[in-house]
């Protein structure tokens, strides 16, 4: 049963106020967004810094459902992925970990590439060019989910993928957002 | 002038609350939109917008009082405006928490991304 007390002081550790592991769906999106809403109005989280987190959190936890839909169970497994908040004093840290089919890694790394070179107006220049002339994908994605994170977290997003066999890469993925608001 | 049904659908969780009412004028969407599919839930409203432009009032003013809305359904609120844009006398007004800059810009980058429906800003 150590395990537990492993699990607990890793969570205090990285000042984890929230994980979820399993299956991602809308419903369970909305249950994980009351539950980090709650706990921000608890101690008086500023409006402007809980509106930030609110919004990477459901374009994050929409961008893990829209890919759980399309993932292949029979080929792949079961499907689950993770995602956890941690608070600091300074920020909070957003990540999600979920498989990915290996042939993505290429066209994702391009894109969050692509964001991380841009400044706040090349994002803004993003944005405005991917509403206007983007088709909304067979998933319902606007392609827009990485940019809007990336504008409302202020910073660079973060990420990573670690083979999990043959066929899939697990993506993780990291958006910070200061709560040291000017 | 045939007379168009009126959509009032009350908010949820995850999406706003939407009243289109031709006869008293009221065209408003206010509250959350982060519906999982942004284009099913919007379909019955773009199809309505679709109707009245057939047969549109003088004046059409319509509110956005979001609250927050996903990148999915920011998408389909484009949709919405660019309907406007064919509108006559059509314009937008654009609420925004006075603290909320992120809804604030967000409204001028669709005043930017629209031909020709103005837009209103108001802070509340």
């Amino acid at each position: 049963m150590k395990y537990i007390y492993d699990l607990h002081r890793i969570m205090l550790r990285q000042n984890l106020i929230l994980v979820y592991e399993g299956e991602f769906t809308q419903e369970i999106t909305k249950s994980v967004l009351a539950m980090a809403e709650r706990n921000m109005d608890a101690f008086g989280e500023e409006a402007a810094v809980k509106r930030k987190v609110f919004n990477v959190m459901v374009e994050c936890l929409q961008n893990i459902c829209k890919h759980a839909e399309a993932y292949d169970t029979e080929n792949y497994g079961k499907n689950s992925a993770i995602f956890m908040i941690g608070k600091h004093n300074n920020e909070y840290v957003i990540t999600s970990g979920n498989a990915v089919p290996k042939e993505k890694v290429e066209e994702i790394t391009r894109r969050l590439e692509h964001i991380n070179s841009l400044d706040k107006e090349g994002l803004k220049e993003l944005y405005k060019e991917v509403i206007k002339h983007g088709e909304l994908s067979a998933k319902g994605g606007a392609g827009l989910g990485f940019i809007d994170m990336a504008r409302k977290s202020g910073h660079k997003l973060r990420y990573d993928f670690e083979p999990i066999n043959d066929k899939l890469s697990f993506f993780s993925l990291r958006a910070t957002i200061s709560r040291t608001q000017s | 002038m045939a007379t168009m049904e009126v959509i009032n659908l009350e908010g949820t969780e995850d999406t706003p609350k939407i009243i289109l009412d031709k006869e008293r004028g009221i065209f408003e969407i206010s509250g959350r939109s982060l519906p999982e599919d942004a284009a099913e839930f919007y379909a019955p409203i773009l199809e309505w917008l679709d109707r009245y432009q057939a047969a549109p009032n003088p004046e059409t003013i319509f509110r956005f009082k979001l609250e927050y809305f996903n990148t999915a359904s920011s998408k389909l609120i484009l949709d919405i405006l660019s309907k406007l844009d064919n509108i006559p006398g059509s314009r937008v007004v654009w609420y925004y928490h006075e603290d909320d800059e992120d809804m604030e810009e967000a409204g001028e980058e669709f005043s930017e991304l629209v031909e020709t429906v103005p837009f209103e800003f108001k802070s509340y």
